[in-house]
């Protein structure tokens, strides 16, 4: 047993040490660096994929949500990989910790009823699948006929993309260039607000 | 992190020969692991804390037996808790239920990416770092209602139902008075925030600004409603609920969702330290951001953080439970009119002063 052990050292500072043997190190691992973000890029659209078709095809309104939500975090990852990190963020933070969440608060107070345990049959799937089926040609023939002009790089070529927080937020903010359609916005949402909190009021007088 | 990684390549040829990509991934996984392993030790020892300091309100002893004092008491409670029964109810929803603890502990670890706990000491230095802590904790509501909904259990279901009620409501006024510090300070990162405050005790965000002042507290509040923590724990009110969300979960599952609640304790500590208290720097001018003197700003840190989980421990042996109106209006009618003011302040004085 003592003999193995400086045996065994040998074997390993031959292995690493300097020299041509890292050439053989790194002959023995399949570089994947330029294919990485292609990989991680993959492995999210088919989460979002995958997901959303759960989502749409569950038997119960509850599992279709929770698939909805790994749906929405496909889509973040893909934003978040493509360099709009403050965009993946307010993804995650709206549709995740805001709708979805409220979505399923819906479904939990409305209890167990025949639509959640999914009893009903699903109506209007012909314009349901006529709509949808418009949308995606509609998208497709936008997608495929638009000129992104990147020249045929890849992801792994370009440079790590700078912070868009705080771009956006002067964007906002500026006069000339959001500010009006923020602010324009920010009184709908207000508006829709109050109309919903006018709609669930207490009636005092018994109406 | 990349840069740390690049610095190591660039110093190994070892490291050299290997393909940079392998390196990254090794790397963020270490790293991760890390964190894991960290947050989870002080997650066990918290609980300890806990035990120890409500045994001393109560004028009992609480867990001296295991190691020094009780210190690894956690390890034989988690031992105990995987030695159990794995019950699932029949009347679940399977999958669902399965799945839910690790979507609540992935909603609270994913959050110490970017929280650093110490100079240089963050896995993810991101640029709007204190936003994705904000963000990604509202994962862990998903997780609960998961939790609740598949347990098929009434009690499950209204301790989610008050859960989801309180923790998306709390969220606005934590957030905003999370924002007060921001906008003060001009940056999202976390790292940049605590440098701010190297200096005397009166560099520290919470003694810089009236609004910043009236946040700490706000924020503090905020934090123990969304943390569940007494007396906000009317999700789990062990006395009406049994346990609330988690009432028919054992064994693993259940120290998942244990360990989950009290890594987010650690994390609003610490955020608390490093958004109104300096950090990791002692409150003396001295620079602890090299060598040995980080590790002792990551000490500093902890110190701080561990008294701001003495204060919430304090609290909840003290306190009575909030009736669940009560715990609305708080939000509602005190605490985020008062965010909102306090962010109206800190705006102010950055329209006055150029914000320094």
């Amino acid at each position: 047993m003592p003999t193995v052990l400086p045996a065994l050292a040998d074997v390993f500072a031959d292995v690493f040490a300097a020299g041509p043997s890292h050439a053989l190190l790194a002959s023995m691992i399949p570089d994947l660096t330029p294919i990485l973000p292609g990989l991680i890029f993959y492995g999210l659209a088919g989460l979002a994929i995958v997901s959303a078709v759960a989502a749409a095809t569950a038997p119960k309104i509850v599992h279709a949500a929770f698939g909805l939500m790994a749906a929405f975090f496909g889509v973040a990852g893909m934003y978040a990989l493509l360099g709009s990190d403050f965009l993946a963020l307010t993804q995650v933070v709206v549709y995740v910790g805001g709708i979805l969440v409220l979505l399923v608060f819906g479904v939990l107070l409305t209890g167990r009823t025949k639509a959640a345990l999914g009893l009903e049959r699903p109506t209007h799937v012909m314009p349901a699948a006529f709509a949808g089926g418009a949308l995606l040609f509609g998208l497709l023939g936008a997608i495929l006929s638009s000129d992104f002009g990147d020249g045929g790089r890849t992801m792994a070529d370009l440079p790590e993309p700078p912070s868009t927080t705080a771009a956006l937020g002067r964007a906002f903010l500026d006069p000339n260039q959001y500010l009006l359609p923020f602010e324009l916005v920010s009184v709908f949402l207000l508006a829709a607000l109050i109309g919903a909190a006018f709609l669930v009021r207490r009636r005092r007088d018994g109406q | 992190m990349k840069s740390f990684l690049d610095g190591l390549i660039d110093g190994s040829s070892l490291l050299q020969a290997v393909p940079r990509g392998l390196v990254y991934t090794v790397g963020i996984l270490l790293a991760c692991k890390a964190v894991l392993l960290l947050v989870s030790l002080f997650a066990g020892e918290i609980v300890w804390m806990e035990r120890r300091i409500s045994g001393r309100m109560q004028a009992r002893i609480g867990p001296n037996r295991v190691g020094p004092q009780g210190l690894l008491q956690f390890l034989a409670d988690g031992v105990k808790l995987m030695a159990k029964e794995d019950v699932i109810p029949t009347s679940a929803d399977r999958l669902v239920f399965l799945i839910a603890p690790y979507i609540v502990f992935a909603g609270v670890f994913a959050a110490f990416a970017a929280v650093p706990l110490g100079a240089g000491l963050v896995p993810a230095n991101l640029t709007f770092g204190l936003f994705y802590v904000l963000a990604i904790t509202s994962v862990e509501v998903v997780g609960v209602i998961m939790a609740g909904w598949s347990s098929n259990s009434k009690w499950s279901i209204l301790g989610t139902m008050r859960e989801v009620a309180q923790v998306i409501s709390y969220e606005m006024p934590l957030a905003i008075s999370a924002l007060t510090v921001a906008v003060l300070a001009g940056t999202l990162n976390l790292t940049e925030i605590v440098d701010q405050q190297q200096g005397w005790v009166w560099q520290w965000w919470v003694l810089r600004s009236p609004a910043t002042f009236v946040g700490f507290f706000l924020f503090f509040t905020a934090a123990l409603a969304a943390l569940k923590r007494a007396p906000f724990d009317l999700p789990e009110a062990e006395s009406e609920l049994v346990a609330g969300f988690h009432t028919e979960y054992t064994g693993f599952r259940f120290a998942i969702f244990f360990l989950a609640e009290y890594a987010g304790m650690f994390l609003f500590s610490v955020l608390t330290v490093v958004l109104f208290f300096g950090g990791w720097h002692p409150g003396v001018p001295v620079s602890l951001t090299t060598g040995i003197g980080r590790a002792l700003g990551f000490l500093v840190l902890f110190a701080k953080s561990a008294f701001f989980l003495s204060v919430m421990i304090w609290i909840r042996w003290s306190l009575p439970r909030y009736r669940v109106d009560k715990v609305m209006y708080l939000c509602y009618k005190v605490l985020l009119p008062w965010s909102v003011a306090a962010m109206v302040v800190a705006a102010l004085q950055v329209l006055l002063t150029g914000g320094r």
